[in-house]
């Protein structure tokens, strides 16, 4: 039986594990063939460990368990060159580009009074110009293709203001814009253009020691546990969850992705939990 | 293979035909079980425009679900009227066990008039059906939703008209944005239920509803007789993708997508499908 995407082949980035491995697994498990990027680095701004080599070899492993091709490379979404060179190589090897993942990001956090410019720019680069950078890279292969369709993730801090990540807040607005304005551009080419926003994802995003201090300040770093911390996140929900898991951001992307929303476009799914009607 | 919404009971008002015929088929398709209403009657104010739905049309969608091996239990019920809608409701759940996805789809589209110039009835009946009857199809099926303690999944249609202005078009308008209003009342209300509450918001919908000559007129006030190619041209202008109108299959997509368990956390939401109309 014909997976919902079977045929496509889908770009993907930040693939090296989190919400962007699950998007990549998830499309594959229904059809698609992926090109993997992620930066498998550490960024000095960012307070918890980044991916590494050996994540994405990982999801490479698991997406050809599921009898998937995938072309994977190590690219900096803030290097355009470098962006352009592993989709085109990957897009030569696949045979085409019909869906687009933009789902690299970062987070970090300070007041907008305490930000250093290099907080602040590492976090515009990746978070929106990556996602630009993302989209640019894609449209000349989408256009060739006859249609598409890109989904940028974004947040639910993409829609409202939270206190301590205004660049963060800031970025993710920002590819709301760029999500509304490829969508009016790329609508006469048959390319659909959608944003997702997340609630808190259980990944090591949010996992970490440094999330963890800025939502329990007050709790000692013993204290500190990933239970202790699930309260906490559950305030930001109307569903009394203190997270989602990234399938059910895959779930959305590939809705998304499918023939089942084609004439979905300009639209901000969120897998919010209710986070928005608070 | 199971479908997307296996062994799932779902509750689809307006089900005769159009969307609601759609939404009841989908969601068939993946293992649904359907109990379905309609008025069934044409609306005296709603004349004008176009033709109601009939007892013949509501027999057609019991036997195309019977068709794909599901069950189905179909009533004559009137949104506007609590009694009856509950007892049609009860009825199928008596019959199917339980219910578990709420299409709240019943509604009419009035136009053209402007808005000081609207009568009372047909304000009226306007509000009453496409808001009135979105909360009593809310306020019936709640408490199955509730006991059964298993969650659930609302999901009730808007329109493009529930998030932007358009002349001459008043009461829909209203009533529209009067859904999302429900929507996020009841999101927060039955959030600890994990009862799950959304909205879809369809541009133009291939179906009687729009494909009639009163509606064309609406977007070729100049010309007599407007055809549905004239018609067709002014409808894509509204679009951002070049298409004049989507499919009721498109609609239908995005509530079995909100119905099944690939949305657990989505609740909240306004899911518009709109070919980038409120984009324009």
């Amino acid at each position: 039986m014909p997976g919902r995407v079977e045929g496509k082949v889908a770009f993907v980035t930040g693939a090296a594990r989190g919400q962007g491995r699950s998007h990549a697994l998830r499309l594959a498990q229904e059809g698609a063939d992926i090109i993997a990027v992620d930066l498998t680095g550490q960024i000095d701004t960012v307070p918890y460990a980044m991916s590494t080599p050996a994540d994405l070899d990982e999801t490479v492993r698991q997406v050809e368990a599921l009898d998937r091709r995938i072309v994977a490379t190590q690219a900096d979404v803030r290097d355009f060159d470098a962006l352009k060179g592993a989709l085109d190589a990957g897009v030569a090897q696949l045979g085409k580009l019909d869906i687009v993942s933009a789902n690299a990001g970062i987070f970090s956090f300070g007041t907008l009074d305490e930000l250093t410019e290099e907080q602040w720019s590492d976090m515009l680069a990746v978070n929106l110009t990556g996602v630009w950078h993302t989209v640019k890279a894609a449209i000349p292969h989408l256009k060739a293709n006859g249609g598409g369709s890109m989904i940028l993730t974004s947040s639910t801090a993409g829609l409202l203001a939270i206190p301590n990540i205004g660049h963060y807040v800031a970025a993710k607005h920002g590819v709301v814009g760029v999500m509304k304005t490829a969508a009016l551009e790329l609508a006469p080419f048959n390319i659909r253009v959608n944003s997702v926003h997340p609630t808190s994802v259980n990944t090591d995003m949010i996992q970490n020691s440094a999330t963890y201090e800025l939502f329990a300040p007050d709790l000692t770093p013993e204290q500190r546990t990933k239970e202790a911390l699930a309260p906490r996140f559950q305030t930001l929900n109307v569903l009394p969850i203190p997270w989602v898991e990234p399938i059910d951001i895959s779930n959305a992307v590939l809705w998304l992705a499918s023939d089942e929303s084609r004439y979905v476009t300009g639209l901000e799914v969120r897998v919010d939990a209710g986070q928005l009607l608070k | 293979m199971t479908g997307r919404v296996e062994g799932k009971v779902a509750f689809v008002t307006g089900a005769a035909r159009g969307q609601g015929r759609s939404h009841a088929l989908r969601l068939a398709q993946e293992g649904a079980d359907i109990i379905a209403v309609d008025i069934c009657e044409s609306i005296p104010s709603i004349e004008r425009y176009y033709a109601g739905s009939t007892q013949a049309d509501l027999d057609e969608t019991v036997r195309q679900i019977e068709a794909l091996d599901r069950r189905v239990v179909a009533r004559k019920a009137d949104v506007r009227d609590f009694d009856e809608l509950k007892a049609a409701l009860d009825e199928g759940v008596a019959e199917l066990g339980h219910v578990d996805v709420v299409a709240a789809n019943a509604g009419v589209f009035a136009f053209g008039d402007k808005t000081h110039e609207v009568s009372e009835s047909d304000w009226q009946d306007v509000i009453d059906i496409n808001q009135t009857g979105v909360w009593h199809t809310a306020k019936a099926v709640i408490p199955h939703l509730i006991e059964q303690g298993t969650g659930g999944s609302m999901i009730l249609t808007s329109s493009t008209a529930g998030l932007k202005g358009t002349p001459n078009v008043a009461a829909y308008t209203a009533s529209k944005h009067a859904v999302v209003g429900i929507m996020r009342t009841l999101a927060l209300e039955l959030a600890p239920y994990r009862i799950r509450v959304n909205t879809v918001h369809p541009t133009g919908v291939a179906t009687d509803m729009i494909l009639n000559e009163a509606a064309f007129k609406l977007f070729l006030p100049d010309v007599e007789h407007p055809t549905k190619e004239q018609a067709a041209a002014v409808f894509e202008s509204t679009n951002a993708l070049p298409i004049p109108w989507v499919e009721p299959v498109d609609i239908s997509n995005a509530v079995l997508f909100l119905a099944s368990d690939e949305a657990r956390y989505v609740t909240g939401t306004e899911l518009k499908v709109d070919a980038g109309y409120t984009i324009k």
